[in-house]
C-alpha cells in the first residue's frame, strides 16, 4: 500500500499542504482507517506537519490518533475507523464536486480488501455506478490478509474483478508495487468516461522484508524495537529503530 | 380561575394537520433561497414528502434507494464540500440500521448533515412494530455532537428546519406519519435548546414534547376543571436539554411529569429525572413513557392508548406526583393506592 500512496501522495494527490482546507483540492479518504500511520507519513513527507510529530502517533492527546479524526487534524478529510464507510463519504464528495460545477477534481478513497467483506460498500459501489461518478477513484490494497487470516480463507472476495464489471465500474489490476504500474493505472483511471474507476492494486503485505512478508499476523500487530530494526535492515536502511526516531524527533 | 395559555392555541382550536407537509414544503422554500441545500431520501420520499422538493429542485434532489447506511454517510460527504444535506427516511431505519454512520461519520467528524426522521414514534400504527420506532431518541440522544429537537406540531416543523439549515452540525428531529393537532402559533417561538411555558401553572409541571404535547395539554385542561393548574412545558429540544427550566419547574411547582412518545428507557424521562435526581432530591418524576414492550398493528389512538400514553395517563401521573412531593397519598379525597387503576381515577375524579 505504501507505494502507490507514495505516488498518490506526492505525484497525483493536488494539494496546498499549508492551506488544508484550499477549496480546489483533490480529496482523499482513508476508508481503512487502520492504515493512518502510512497517512501520517506521507502528510508529513508533504509538508502537513514536521516528521518529528509523527512519534506521538497513538499517544494520548497526540493529533494522530490510531485512526484519523479530521477534527484533531487538519488535512484529514473526515474521520474513519469504522469500516465500510469511507467509500460513501467520498462519493458525496465526488458528488459534490460535480454539483458545485467542479468536476475536474477528484476525490481518491482506499479501502482494504478484507473491508470489502462490508455490505455498505456495496451499496457505494452501486450508487456511485449509477451516478456515473467518474471523478471517484477508489484504491484497493489486494493483499489477501485481515485479522483472521487469508481473505479468500476468512470470507472469499473473488472474483473481484468481475464484481465491480458488473456494478459498472471502470477495473484496472496492477501491481502495487511496481512504480510505473502504479503510475499507469492512475493516469488512465483519471480520464473521465461516465464510470468510477476501482484500482485493483495486488500487493504482498510487508514488501521488502521477507522475513515478515505475508504473513496475516502482521496485520493488526505492532513490531517490537529489535523486530522494527530488523525491518528497516530488510528495506535497506542503515538506522535502527532507535536511530531513525532519534532522525525523526530532530526533524521539527 | 381558568386556564392561563401561553403560546398557543386551545384545544378547542386545534386543526390536525401533517408535520411531513411541513418538512416537504419548508424545504422547497429554503431550496429557492439557498442553493446548498440538497435532499436526499431513500426510496421513501412519496412518504416523507420530500418529492416536494424533487420537483421544485430536481437537480438538488439525490435518490439513494433502499440503502440507509449508504445513504447517511453520502451526506456527510456532501457536507465536506459545502453542501446541507437534509435526509429523511424512516426513523426506525435511519437510527437503527445507520447507527454507525450517525455515529462515527456524521457525529464523531461533525458534519453538517441534518437527519429529519419521518415516521417516529409509535403512532405510525397499522405497519407494526419493525416500522415503529421508540427507541430513535435514545440512539441519537447518546451521540456526543447530535442536536436531538422533536416538533410538536406542523408550524414548529417548519421552525425547526429552517434553523436547522442556519445552524451548522448535526440535527437530528422528528416527524410523525398521522395528522396532528397544530397547538403552536406562527408566533410562538423556537428557540434551540431551550423550553417554551405554554400553560402557566404551579401545581406540579407536565414537560412533554412531539405528539405528547397535545396530551398534556389536554391533562392540563382536565386537571383545571378540578382546580389543578400545572405548569406545562413544550421540551422541543431534548438535546442540549433546557437545564434552568426543569430546576425552575422543580423549584416553582414541586412535582414533575414527563410526556414523550418513546420508550421509558433513555428519552425525555430519563433526561429530566436524571436532572432532577442531581439536585432536587424531593421533587418527584413520573415519566409518561413507553413500559419495555414491543405494539402491534392499529389505528395510532388505539395504541397511544394501548401504550399508556393518553391524556388521562398524564393526568393521572400528574396528580400521584403531587401527592407524592406532599408525603401524601390522597389528592382531592381520593385515595391514590398502587393497585389503582388508572380507570378508578378517571371515574372518581373526572367523572369519567
Amino acid at each position: 500500500m505504501a507505494d502507490y500512496m507514495t505516488a498518490l501522495f506526492f505525484k497525483y494527490l493536488n494539494i496546498k499542504p499549508h492551506k488544508p482546507n484550499w477549496e480546489d483540492r483533490d480529496r482523499f479518504v482513508l476508508s481503512n482507517g487502520h492504515a493512518s500511520a502510512l497517512q501520517y507519513a506521507l502528510m508529513a513527507g508533504r509538508g502537513y506537519f514536521p516528521r518529528a510529530e509523527l512519534l506521538t502517533f497513538r499517544a494520548t492527546n497526540s493529533r494522530l490518533l490510531g485512526h484519523p479524526s479530521s477534527v484533531m487534524l487538519p488535512g484529514i478529510e473526515i474521520s474513519t475507523g469504522s469500516l465500510g464507510q469511507g467509500l460513501s463519504v467520498a462519493q458525496g464528495m465526488a458528488m459534490g464536486c460535480k454539483l458545485a460545477g467542479k468536476n475536474e477534481l477528484t476525490v481518491y478513497c482506499s479501502c482494504g480488501d478484507g473491508e470489502l467483506q462490508e455490505g455498505s460498500i456495496w451499496e457505494a459501489v452501486m450508487s456511485a455506478s449509477h451516478y456515473k461518478l467518474d471523478n471517484l477513484i477508489l484504491m484497493v490494497d489486494a493483499n489477501n490478509a485481515q485479522i483472521d487470516g487469508y481473505v479468500e480463507d476468512v470470507m472469499r472476495l473473488e472474483p473481484l474483478v468481475d464484481k465491480f464489471k458488473s456494478f459498472g465500474w471502470q477495473t484496472i489490476e496492477a501491481d502495487g508495487h511496481h512504480m510505473q504500474s502504479i503510475c499507469e493505472s492512475f493516469e488512465l483511471a483519471q480520464i473521465r468516461t461516465g464510470k468510477p474507476t476501482v484500482l485493483l492494486f495486488k500487493t504482498t503485505m510487508m514488501k521488502g522484508c521477507p522475513t515478515y512478508e505475508n504473513i496475516p499476523g502482521w496485520h493488526g500487530r505492532p513490531p517490537t524495537p529489535e523486530e522494527c530494526s530488523g525491518m528497516l535492515k530488510e528495506l535497506g536502511f542503515d538506522e535502527t529503530y532507535e536511530e531513525a526516531r532519534k532522525t525523526l524527533a530532530e526533524d521539527c | 380561575m381558568s386556564i392561563n395559555y401561553r403560546n398557543i392555541l386551545p384545544s378547542t382550536q386545534w386543526k390536525n394537520e401533517l408535520t411531513r407537509h411541513a418538512y416537504g414544503e419548508t424545504l422547497v422554500e429554503l431550496g429557492s433561497t439557498n442553493e446548498r441545500i440538497i435532499v436526499m431520501d431513500a426510496d421513501l420520499a412519496e412518504s416523507t414528502l420530500t418529492r416536494y422538493f424533487r420537483s421544485a429542485h430536481p437537480d438538488r434532489f439525490i435518490e439513494m434507494g433502499i440503502a440507509e447506511q449508504n445513504m447517511i454517510a453520502t451526506a456527510a460527504g456532501l457536507s465536506k464540500t459545502g453542501f446541507i444535506p437534509f435526509l429523511s427516511s424512516y426513523a426506525i431505519f435511519l437510527t437503527g440500521r445507520a447507527w454507525d454512520q450517525c455515529r462515527n461519520t456524521v457525529d464523531y467528524a461533525r458534519c453538517n448533515v441534518k437527519i429529519a426522521a419521518a415516521h417516529g414514534g409509535i403512532s405510525v400504527g397499522k405497519d407494526g412494530p419493525s416500522h415503529q420506532s421508540m427507541e430513535d431518541l435514545s440512539n441519537m440522544l447518546s451521540l456526543v455532537n447530535m442536536t436531538v429537537v422533536v416538533p410538536a406540531d406542523q408550524i414548529e416543523t417548519r421552525k425547526v428546519t429552517a434553523w436547522a439549515a442556519e445552524y451548522e452540525g448535526p440535527v437530528y428531529y422528528r416527524l410523525g406519519r398521522e395528522k396532528v393537532p397544530t397547538i403552536t402559533t406562527d408566533e410562538s417561538p423556537f428557540i434551540h435548546g431551550k423550553a417554551l411555558e405554554v400553560v402557566d401553572g404551579s401545581d406540579g409541571t407536565i414537560i412533554a414534547c412531539g405528539i405528547m404535547l397535545s396530551q398534556a395539554i389536554l391533562a392540563a385542561e382536565l386537571l383545571a376543571v378540578d382546580g389543578i393548574y400545572p405548569r406545562v412545558l413544550n421540551m422541543a429540544t431534548l438535546k442540549p436539554i433546557d437545564v434552568e427550566a426543569i430546576h425552575s419547574a422543580a423549584d416553582e411547582t414541586g412535582a414533575i411529569v414527563t410526556a414523550e412518545e418513546h420508550s421509558i428507557y433513555g428519552g425525555l424521562g430519563s433526561i429530566v429525572a436524571r436532572i432532577v435526581a442531581s439536585s432536587h432530591w424531593r421533587v418527584p418524576v413520573i415519566p409518561v413513557s413507553i413500559e419495555n414492550r414491543y405494539l402491534t398493528s392499529g389505528p395510532p389512538e388505539d395504541l397511544l392508548e394501548i401504550a399508556g400514553l393518553t391524556y388521562i395517563d398524564i393526568a393521572t401521573a400528574l396528580l400521584k406526583s403531587l401527592a407524592m412531593a406532599r408525603g401524601e397519598f390522597e389528592v382531592g379525597g381520593v385515595r391514590i393506592l398502587p393497585e389503582m387503576e388508572k380507570g378508578d381515577i378517571r371515574e372518581l375524579k373526572f367523572g369519567g
